[in-house]
């Protein structure tokens, strides 16, 4: 019998496949080499997507044999990887001329994994959060080493595609030893037989380790962080923003969703797994990214810290902590975004300026940049009134509140050591002088209107954050059910 | 009995043709020893009764894909660099009486009655219509999102190689 096909349940990840659809064709009308029509239609689309998940708030449904979930959690996700994908797209228009790279194969592929996030968001099933990771990680792999015949572009791509492929293997492998375990990929009925007393069965444990080096991997978690790093480096600034926002996002959508819905029945077991993972990435980040003199490489290890801080919120688990963790994501999403926006404005001698010196005297000669740039970092910090600090209050108060007191306490002391490295930046705008050529600001309008969006984002849900915080605890609680 | 006796046969020939792939240095004997994988994996779906899928990994994987990365091989390295000079040529005369051995043992097969069994082939368990039926009703959407996938893996490709062309 054919299965319950509701175009409702998927509209808004159409909208975007969609749109890419549309870009295609787009693509081969004659503009003289131009392309910022197709980021322009590119970005309705994304609008439109998220206009659409506005629309269809407060459903819960199931549709496509229980393949995919329809429910505020899903929608919550959606809104998140509208907004990283919106800002990806506005930072890229200028950036990508600029670079001498530009072409419509950029806008279409984020796009596509744009696609792939929405399916991971949305999925009811292992191979829909398979499919959705694969589509998501194919288009990053070839966005990843776009910047052709540099050779840090070439590093990134393939390192990127070959531990990925690595990752999706284990993930595949424990998606297949979980079948056997349970008979079944959904995880409605995976959750049953768990219930049921398959839990103490090696094949679901085994299953269970291998689903998480796959997810790990894409979260960035230590020990499965090794690529993070030189593909933060070596890729499209913009491209390092989707990964660190969209990608993570989606991924901690998924692991979330298995973790809630089909194993709740032992949350013990498999939050002191979570438990390990948050110190080492916490701690091993933040220690790493002391060291850093290339800005991209030290928001690579403080997003790797970043993974630790929203695992925090993970092994609290239950509406609290789900709750901390999905708006963490979205707090993170604008700061990040934000931040590697304001680096991909600045250029020195003509090439990206990505080294720590070289911000030195950016606040006397582009004050309203250096402001912007340092309200990310202090909300990277997680220092009031910005978002960051609302963020890490929620996530380390779950914590607290549901007996992993020292968890929180380690949280603390990390963000503690977390801000040398993010001070040290701004200690650089206001207090050094630059030695040689100064930095340049390139000017652009549609980045600026992207930093413009992120700021608000920053702002707001860090002076009124009551409104969001109650969206995503409400969105946590179809998971519960 | 014996089934557990063929599985475990089997299962070593998978996993030493695994671990041949890995460890060999020269890419023709990689590739068949991934031919090798790949028929036995084909072997283990048929003890599973798949018979479609078995068939289906002999036709596209054992068969079209090997055949594609030989040639890959062959193309990509030139001369006798990598693979050094033939150290079996005393055995190059065997092919010939092999090779009729191979044809005589078709022929035999052939004669023989396996294909004039009553049941059809579609509607076995493991057959065409039950992996369709599965296909194109529970596994419906992620059949689709499948061919989104393609889509993506093409523009990809499209991507990176037409830069390098203009």
């Amino acid at each position: 019998m054919l299965p319950l096909i509701s175009f409702r349940a998927i509209a808004p990840g159409m909208a975007l496949a969609a749109t890419a659809c549309l870009l295609l064709l787009l693509d081969l009308l004659p503009t003289r080499g131009r392309k910022d029509h197709l980021a322009v239609v590119g970005l309705a689309g994304v609008v439109l997507s998220m206009i659409l998940s506005l629309g269809l708030w407060g459903s819960d449904e199931r549709a496509f044999n229980g393949m995919v979930r329809l429910d505020g959690f899903a929608l919550f996700f959606n809104l998140v990887i509208g907004f990283a994908t919106g800002l990806v797209l506005l930072l890229s228009i200028d950036y990508l001329r600029r670079q001498g790279m530009e072409s419509g194969e950029f806008y279409i592929l984020v796009l596509f994994s744009a696609v792939g996030m929405t399916l991971m968001a949305g999925a009811g099933d292992l191979i829909v959060i398979f499919l959705g990771l694969e589509v998501m990680s194919l288009s990053l792999y070839v966005l990843a080493g776009w910047f052709e015949g540099r050779l840090e572009a070439g590093e990134a791509s393939m390192k990127y595609f070959l531990l990925g492929a690595f990752a999706s293997g284990f993930f595949l492998y424990g998606i297949a030893l979980i079948f056997g375990a349970t008979g079944s990929t959904n995880l409605d009925r995976i959750a049953v037989a768990v219930a049921g007393g398959a839990a103490r069965d090696p094949l679901l444990i085994i299953g269970f380790g291998l689903l998480v080096a796959g997810f790990g991997f894409k979260i960035s978690s230590v020990p499965f962080h090794m690529w993070t790093a030189d593909v933060y480096q070596g890729a499209p600034t913009s491209v390092t923003a989707l990964i660190a926002t969209g990608s993570k996002a989606a991924a901690f959508a998924a692991l979330l969703r298995v973790l809630l819905s089909a194993l709740r029945t032992v949350q013990p077991d498999w939050a002191v797994l979570f438990w390990g993972l948050a110190v080492l990435s916490m701690t091993a980040g933040n220690v790493v990214a002391l060291a850093q003199q290339n800005i991209k490489r030290m928001l690579a290890y403080s997003s790797i810290a970043h993974a630790g801080y929203i695992l925090v919120g993970v092994v609290a688990g239950g509406a609290l902590g789900g709750g901390g963790v999905l708006f963490y994501l979205l707090v993170y999403t604008f700061t990040t975004a934000g931040a590697f926006g304001v680096i991909l404005l600045l250029e020195r001698d003509g090439r990206e300026a990505v080294a720590v010196s070289d911000l030195a005297g950016l606040a006397t000669r582009h004050p309203v940049l250096a402001l912007t740039f340092s309200v990310f970092l202090l909300s990277l910090v997680g220092i009031p009134p910005t978002a960051g600090f609302v963020g890490k209050f929620y996530l380390f108060g779950a914590a607290v509140r549901t007996g992993y007191v020292w968890l929180a306490v380690i949280g603390v002391v990390n963000s503690a050591i977390a801000a040398y490295y993010y001070l040290r930046l701004i200690v650089f705008m206001y207090m050094r002088e630059p030695e040689g050529s100064p930095t340049v600001l390139v000017p652009s309008l549609p980045a600026g209107l992207a930093l413009a969006v992120a700021l608000w984002g920053v702002v707001q849900l860090g002076v009124l954050p009551a409104p969001f915080l109650d969206l995503a605890q409400a969105a946590v609680i179809p998971l519960l059910r | 009995m014996g089934s557990v006796i063929a599985f475990w046969i089997l299962a070593a020939l998978v996993v030493g043709s695994a671990v041949g792939l890995v460890v060999r240095r020269n890419p023709i004997h990689g590739a068949l020893f991934l031919v090798v994988n790949l028929g036995g994996v084909a072997a283990l779906y048929l003890m599973m009764h798949a018979e479609f899928l078995a068939a289906a990994q002999v036709i596209v994987y054992a068969g079209a894909i090997a055949v594609l990365f030989v040639f890959a091989i062959m193309v990509l390295i030139p001369g006798k660099e990598e693979t050094g000079p033939d150290p079996l040529r005393a055995q190059r005369w065997l092919a010939v009486p092999l090779g009729g051995f191979l044809a005589l043992e078709i022929a035999l097969v052939l004669r023989s009655t396996v294909f004039t069994t009553s049941r059809s082939p579609a509607t076995v368990p493991g057959g065409v219509e039950a992996v369709g039926r599965l296909l194109f009703t529970d596994y419906l959407f992620p059949f689709e999102v499948t061919s989104f996938l393609l889509l993506a893996a093409l523009i990809g490709v499209m991507a990176l190689t037409k830069r390098k062309a203009s």
